[in-house]
């Protein structure tokens, strides 16, 4: 027996003690990269899961009746003169038109008039008003609409109204979710693909079943806009500065210290740059995507200037050299040559810089973009100049939706959020793909 | 004639300068264009910057300085004029227009890279002069050693600092201690047990959540993680009913700063020498012993330079926790508990309705460029540590 006890292939307490905290130490790292990829599904999970409602949106088709008694009485059809009748002078049509649908469709309920009315979201009267004043013509008819259903009627098709919360809210009853639920079953109401989300402008804080990325989606590709203008040129002038003639003094490691500290400041910081220069000192426009779009080129600069850098370091000097040799200046072998070879790095840095940027939601709060805006903002007015309309930005208004009470924001917050994944995961496909297509290994 | 207008008109005298420079100088070596000292295109570029380039600058600095609107139009058309005529009479057979452009693009590039200066000075300027203003009208020792933090535009607020900074580094401190271990057994198993085809997933992976914005993250802790935690873990214990939390906010900053935490690391991993690695082999130790008594040690100043930037990353870090964290201002140490950050109260001091004049509003200044000193100091020294690491083994 004592023989074995030196046999190798039995091993020893101590040995077995050393392989057991190698097994430990191995699946601590696994562990923590699985913690990790959790971490990652459970965070798309939560935010698709939640927001992927947004993209669909319950309506009603009735047909809306327009008397001319209390649409026109004077009967001239001038809109202007009809534009007196308010959008509280169009809810009762819209009330009759439902009851009509209802009686026609042979439901029978006990609610109200004014119960079954808030079946219909408060936006459907403006539609329909914006309607006839466009064309007076139709008074005296009748035309077909699909009309938004209230935030709570829509919730409950999708599940996050059911009878027991309706019950406990002010804003709804089992009875008007049972008759909603009989008014699909008869093909009234349907729930659809909600092109408003992405083009319609906000809506107020008691309607969420209107409100839209329009306004945001246009101020953020403004911004983008500003940003692809001034960051890329200065960027890249900058980078071709510091890589090709800039002497080695202590000025230039002034500017790389700065550089590399810049990118490294935190992004709210630059809103307050933004709002003390650019709104107080210039007294440019608040809110507007100028601004934003100026602030924005500030944070991106370092991104552009890093990844610009290391690809034309990645030029092999020989290029150059060549260019010099058949007597190029300077500048020429650098404009000429190695920037070209570098351009697929220089954009696949930008594309990255940008994505970034349109992430960025902290500073844009400082200067204003938090507003609620509700009209499209002009690319270029006389008054505010380029770019110079209040808007808001994508991040931002998803922002602003999880300040309101209403929990049918909650779902838009969320439908805005994988809109804004959706333009990421764009952007970086391009510059993957980019980078794949024309990276060159010397 | 406004602004706009001007500029317009400058561009269309380059464009001028840029067509007429090359055909004076064609003319008077009679079309011969071996006589010229440089390419007719030099001549026109020559030509065309050096009449958009002082223009533009004249307009720049016009505009920031504040010169009436009336003036500087003119000023910059009668600027343009004149150089327009200067550059296409300077275009003679003899001038060197290659050096005269190249010249003026190297100053193009100059200036743009000193927009990275005049951003760093702009932030400098814009928070000192304000704070300076701010601590004209509130003590600066209340500010700073004050444990209270209750504005009150009507005047009469108690503006400490102390509970923010407390909230912010409490929330900065659970997000490293769930993001440091976590990020750097990921580097660890990556870099040394993963096969290529792991690494080649994983990696990926992990670095979306670098690409994820934080607001995101944000609404991730506001409508996931927070709910989760008051149901599951604070409510039970009786520790307190709030969804957000300092937990809440410091768990999903922890899992922002993974990829953070992980992709330097792994780079500094990396560059510890192979030859470290086989000489602890040769001595008989295992995988697990080499990496903890040889590649961290190694790595250790590398490491730390990286948990450092992680650190500055939290601080200022401001949509998770204007989402996650709360609003109001407590010095506790229940970490279910809302607290509030300096980030968070800066946004709220700066939005909506805000005075110039009012120390309520000037208080952001001052906690902005407490948020700057701070997160500079830590960059710098961080910096310096990567800096100095990597020249070892280099």
């Amino acid at each position: 027996m004592s023989a074995m006890k030196h046999s190798l292939l039995t091993l020893d307490a101590r040995t077995k003690k050393r392989n057991a905290a190698e097994k430990r130490f191995k699946a601590c790292g696994l562990s923590a990269i699985v913690v990790a990829m959790l971490a990652l599904v459970v965070l798309l999970v939560s935010v698709f899961g939640s927001g992927a409602s947004a993209f669909r949106q319950t309506y009603i088709a009735i047909e809306v009746p327009f008397p001319e008694a209390k649409l026109d009485q004077s009967g001239v059809r001038d809109p202007d003169v009809m534009s007196q009748v308010t959008t509280l002078g169009y809810e009762p049509l819209l009330v009759d038109g439902l009851l009509a649908a209802i009686d026609a469709a042979g439901i029978a309920t006990e609610m109200s008039d004014k119960d079954i009315g808030a079946l219909i979201s408060k936006e459907a009267p403006a539609t329909v008003r914006n309607f006839v004043l466009a064309n007076p013509d139709v008074i005296g008819s009748s035309a077909t609409f699909d009309l938004l259903a209230s935030g709570r009627i829509d919730g409950f098709f999708k599940g996050r109204v059911t009878m027991e919360s309706a019950a406990l809210d002010g804003n709804t009853s089992p009875e008007a979710l049972q008759l909603a639920q009989d008014l699909r079953d008869a093909g009234i109401i349907q729930t659809r693909f909600n092109w408003n989300f992405l083009i319609a402008p906000d809506a107020s804080d008691q309607r969420p079943e209107a409100a839209g990325l329009g306004v945001a989606i246009l101020g953020s590709l403004y911004m983008m806009i500003v940003v692809l203008v001034l960051a890329l040129p200065i960027g890249v002038a900058a980078s071709i500065y510091l890589e090709e003639f800039a002497p080695k003094t202590w000025w230039t490691d002034v500017i790389e210290v700065n550089i590399s500290n810049l990118a490294a400041v935190p992004s709210i910081v630059y809103g307050i740059l933004g709002l003390a220069i650019f709104i107080n000192f210039m007294e440019f426009n608040q809110s507007s995507p100028l601004v934003g779009g100026l602030v924005l080129t500030l944070m991106t600069l370092p991104t552009i200037i890093i990844s610009t850098r290391a690809s034309l370091k990645s030029v092999p000097p020989s290029i150059r050299d060549a260019a010099l040799g058949v007597g190029a200046s300077k500048m020429q072998s650098v404009l000429h040559h190695a920037l070209p070879l570098a351009a697929p790095g220089i954009l696949t840095g930008t594309i990255i810089g940008l994505a970034q940027a349109l992430g960025e939601t902290a500073p844009l709060l400082l200067i204003g973009m938090v507003a609620f805006v509700r009209e499209y903002p002009a690319a270029y007015t006389p008054d505010a100049g380029l770019f110079g309309e209040a808007s808001t930005a994508l991040p931002v208004q998803v922002f602003n939706w999880t300040q309101r009470a209403d929990p049918g924001f909650v779902e838009r917050a969320s439908g805005a959020i994988i809109t804004l994944l959706v333009f990421l995961l764009i952007m970086n496909t391009i510059a993957i793909v980019l980078r794949r297509k024309f990276e060159r290994r010397w | 004639m406004s602004l706009s207008m001007s500029v317009l008109i400058v561009i269309a005298l380059s464009i001028v300068g840029y067509v007429l420079a090359p055909r004076r100088a064609l003319r008077l070596v009679g079309g011969d264009r071996r006589k010229l000292a440089s390419l007719p295109k030099q001549y026109g570029l020559s030509a065309g910057l050096s009449v958009f380039l002082p223009a533009m600058l004249i307009a720049l600095l016009g505009g920031i300085g504040g010169v009436a609107g009336s003036v500087l139009p003119v000023i910059i058309v009668a600027v343009a004029i004149g150089a327009c005529c200067l550059a296409i009479l300077k275009s003679r057979p003899d001038f060197i227009a290659r050096n005269s452009a190249e010249t003026l693009i190297k100053a193009v590039l100059i200036a743009a890279s000193g927009v990275a200066i005049l951003t760093t000075i702009g932030i400098v300027m814009s928070l000192v002069f304000e704070t300076a203003n701010f601590f004209r009208d509130y003590s600066w020792t209340d500010f700073f050693f004050s444990t209270t933090w209750s504005p009150n535009f009507r005047g009469d607020s108690a503006l400490g600092i102390l509970p923010l900074l407390w909230g912010t580094l409490y929330i900065s401190f659970i997000a490293l201690a769930f993001a440091v271990p976590i990020g750097l057994f990921a580097a660890i198993y990556l870099s040394e047990y993963a096969s290529p085809r792991m690494r080649s997933v994983a990696k990926p992976a992990i670095e979306i959540l670098a690409g994820i914005p934080t607001i995101v993250y944000g609404l991730f802790a506001l409508i996931t993680v927070g709910p989760f935690l008051r149901d599951y873990f604070a409510a039970p214990l009786g520790l307190e009913q709030s969804a957000s939390s300092v937990m809440t906010a410091g768990l999903v900053m922890g899992v922002m700063l993974i990829p953070f935490v992980s992709s330097l690391s792994d780079d500094i991993i990396n560059a510890v020498p192979q030859a470290m690695r086989d000489g602890s082999f040769g001595l008989g130790a295992t995988k697990s012993e080499t990496i903890r008594q040889v590649v961290i040690p190694a790595a250790l100043p590398g490491i730390v330079g990286a948990v450092l930037l992680a650190a500055s990353r939290a601080i200022g870090e401001t949509m998770i926790v204007v989402l996650g964290a709360g609003a109001a201002a407590s010095m506790s140490l229940n970490p279910f508990e809302a607290m509030t950050t300096v980030t968070v109260k800066i946004v709220s001091q700066l939005t909506g309705d805000t005075d110039f004049a009012s120390p309520e509003t000037l208080v952001a200044f001052a906690l902005a460029l407490t948020l700057f000193v701070i997160t500079l100091g830590l960059n710098v020294v961080a910096l310096f540590i990567v800096r100095k690491y990597r020249e070892q083994y280099e």
